[in-house]
């Protein structure tokens, strides 16, 4: 219980400060590359992850920092793929809004909303197929529901009863648009429920309940063939694309904010370590590591070299 | 072995040789595995290879495209079929924003063997929606393969070739063709390289390169030419639209100093004005006459037989433009048998 709430813990506070490092680095222009950041969101993604097997299948949008790190734990190839270097996770064609990792079955990102739900189904069939147990989980956003793919991918997924998790990650906002100007239907979980699916939904930025709930979708998913629909909510703390927080704009309140950051998920984490007798030094030299990491990685990223020009009209073709 | 079999027998065939010879190709699509089989194309291969690997689907042409490309780099081979190019239109996003970015962003660490083959329909009220082609649409985004088969031989080792291709690959098959029956080598193992043109007709003085069903009217007009005026046609079939190599094309029209570009589509910005591009760069010195091009009339596919007789451009065309490029009086083509659709199929669809 302890080592899975500090493993919890040290996943959510690499994703949180390799974010606070980019915006601590991003004024200087050399990550030029829109970011969507995630801070706010971490609780989802490790919890998820840590309630999947590594070689389970996972799939993200353009926030997909949080997915990257908490699968591969890597801070190399990410850093300098932000930076468009060479030793980027794709040499610098991806940048951020692209970024996955398929050796580590992060099958696929993308910055148009809900386009690799489809992936997912896809690699679920061929998972079913072969009954090799594998598991796909599909992140999206809750804007993700007005695309016409959503619900032709849940229908078929469904249809074929394909094992697969549609995680999706509510922050009631599309770029600035609330759900209540977007959506005409009261609740996202009720209109799926209606699916033959098992529906799942919390508010909690708790990753521990979250990992428990994606078990249960998992347990689900394994007696009856699945799908599941995990209906997350989060709340965003900062502007859509960017670094800066934009409460100023007035579309939405620091209030709000405040309410959500008394149950931060690093927060509420740190706090179970304290209360579970982890010694506060022991969080320290976890958190130092972590930052050691991420210190080295940004050094070595703005070191590297750019990709060749020569290297322009590779790999278009197989 | 070399049999005589028809274009849709071909589809079939390399479809079910395919299917035999990698367990990792599945075919799917809406109505696959319906009575009909996609006009014959997919018939015999659910029973042959069962449901896992032969399967219809809902409409979701968006979705199914997406999960094409999710089985794909999950290590299968999938074949999407449509009944129609128009109805691909729906398919776009996934296959412009996503399949055709994916080798390259991903520095080739992921590759997408996908074939979507879809048919293109014509005649007897196909009309606006059932009609078009659209070829020039995929062959401008690079990394995908876009590929337009004519004989029924094309048919056959064009399509088995795109199905062992590690690229996605756009499939286009001209309803009339389907018919079409021609000597066809059935070894399992034969394929032809994407990318390549055919000569169709070896000639000396005019080049013309006709995409698709266009290569059936130039046959004829070629016909007709040799007949009234002596006029020999060399005519050659791109086969594959993109990626292409131009080298015999310019080589003929180095000789011929004529090109026609008869392509089966609209004319603005597609693959006729591409080649005309082309060609007049390469063979600017060598040309007695510019590259003409014909094409569908510039107006969406129109429902009435005179209107649609008006709509598509037809070998006559090809001849008249051919006599004005090399300075021949216009023949009388009263005698003249021109294909009519009505000779072979009676509706309704």
């Amino acid at each position: 219980m302890s080592s899975e709430s500090a493993e919890l813990y040290r996943k959510m506070y690499l994703i949180r400060l390799a974010e606070e490092k980019i915006r601590e680095y991003y004024h200087e222009d050399e990550m030029k590359t829109p970011v969507h950041l995630s801070i706010g969101q971490e609780a989802i993604v490790a919890g998820v992850l840590h309630a999947l097997s590594a070689d389970d299948q996972i799939f993200g949008t353009y926030r997909n920092h949080g997915l990257y790190l908490a699968r591969t734990g890597d801070t190399d190839r990410f850093f300098a793929e932000l930076f468009g270097k060479e030793s980027g996770q794709f040499s610098g064609r991806a940048g951020s809004m692209h970024l996955f990792a398929p050796e580590s079955e992060f099958m696929g990102s993308s910055a148009i909303v809900g386009t690799t739900i489809p992936m997912a189904l896809g690699c679920a069939f061929v998972n079913q197929q072969r009954k090799n147990r594998k598991l796909a989980a599909a992140f999206f956003g809750d804007g993700a529901l007005e695309e016409g793919v959503f619900w032709e991918s849940l229908n078929f997924a469904c249809l074929k009863k394909l094992p697969m998790i549609f995680v999706c990650e509510d922050n009631d906002l599309a770029i600035h648009a609330p759900r209540s100007q977007r959506q005409g239907f009261q609740s996202i979980t009720e209109v799926v429920s209606r699916f033959d699916c098992q529906t799942l939904q919390s508010d909690s930025t708790d990753p521990e309940i979250i990992a428990n709930l994606t078990r249960q979708a998992v347990e689900y998913i394994r007696s009856r063939g699945g799908p599941a629909f995990l209906h997350l909510h989060y709340y965003r703390y900062l502007e859509h694309v960017g670094i800066n927080e934009d409460f100023q704009f007035g579309y939405r309140s620091r209030e709000e904010f405040e309410k959500w950051y008394d149950v931060d998920p690093l927060k509420i984490q740190r706090a179970k370590l304290t209360n579970n007798g982890m010694p506060e030094n022991d969080i320290l030299k976890m958190e130092t590591a972590v930052l050691e990491k991420i210190e080295k990685s940004i050094s070595f990223a703005k070191e590297a070299s750019f990709p060749s020009e020569d290297d322009l009209l590779k790999d278009l073709y197989a | 072995m070399k049999k005589r079999i028809s274009f849709r027998d071909a589809i079939n065939l390399a479809l079910s040789q395919e299917m035999e010879r990698d367990p990792d190709v599945i075919v799917y699509g809406l109505d696959v595995t319906d009575h009909k089989g996609l006009f014959g194309s997919t018939l015999g291969l659910l029973e042959k290879f069962g449901p896992g690997r032969c399967f219809g689907t809902p409409l979701s042409e968006d979705a199914m495209t997406g999960f094409g490309l999710g089985a794909a780099i999950n290590g299968m081979r999938p074949v999407h079929v449509h009944q129609r190019a128009d109805f691909v239109m729906l398919a776009m996003n996934q296959i412009v924003n996503m399949i055709s970015n994916m080798r390259y962003m991903t520095v080739g660490k992921l590759k997408v063997p996908i074939v979507i083959r879809a048919v293109i329909g014509r005649g007897w009220g196909q009309a606006a929606q059932h009609s078009k082609s659209l070829h020039s649409f995929y062959a401008h985004v690079p990394g995908l393969k876009v590929v337009l088969p004519t004989t029924p031989q094309d048919a056959k080792s064009l399509l088995a070739a795109a199905i062992r291709d590690d690229n996605p690959v756009i499939f286009l098959e001209h309803r009339w063709l389907y018919d079409i029956q021609d000597e066809v080598d059935t070894d399992p193992d034969s394929a032809s390289p994407l990318g390549e043109p055919a000569r169709l007709r070896s000639g000396t003085d005019l080049t013309v390169v006709a995409v698709s069903w266009m290569n059936v009217e130039a046959l004829k007009a070629a016909e007709v030419l040799k007949k009234h005026h002596g006029v020999s046609l060399d005519l050659i079939d791109p086969r594959t639209i993109a990626p292409l190599d131009y080298s015999m094309i310019y080589e003929s029209v180095a000789r011929t100093g004529h090109c026609i570009v008869a392509d089966y589509d609209w004319l603005d910005c597609g693959f006729s004005a591409e080649a005309a591009a082309n060609i007049s760069e390469h063979c600017f010195g060598k040309l007695k006459s510019p590259v003409s091009r014909v094409g569908f009339a510039h107006i969406p596919c129109p429902n009435a037989r005179p209107l649609e007789n008006r709509f598509y451009p037809s070998a006559v065309d090809i001849i008249r433009l051919a006599e004005k490029k090399l300075g021949l009086p216009e023949a009388d083509l009263g005698e003249e048998e021109f294909f009519s659709y009505e000779n072979q199929f009676k509706g309704p669809f």
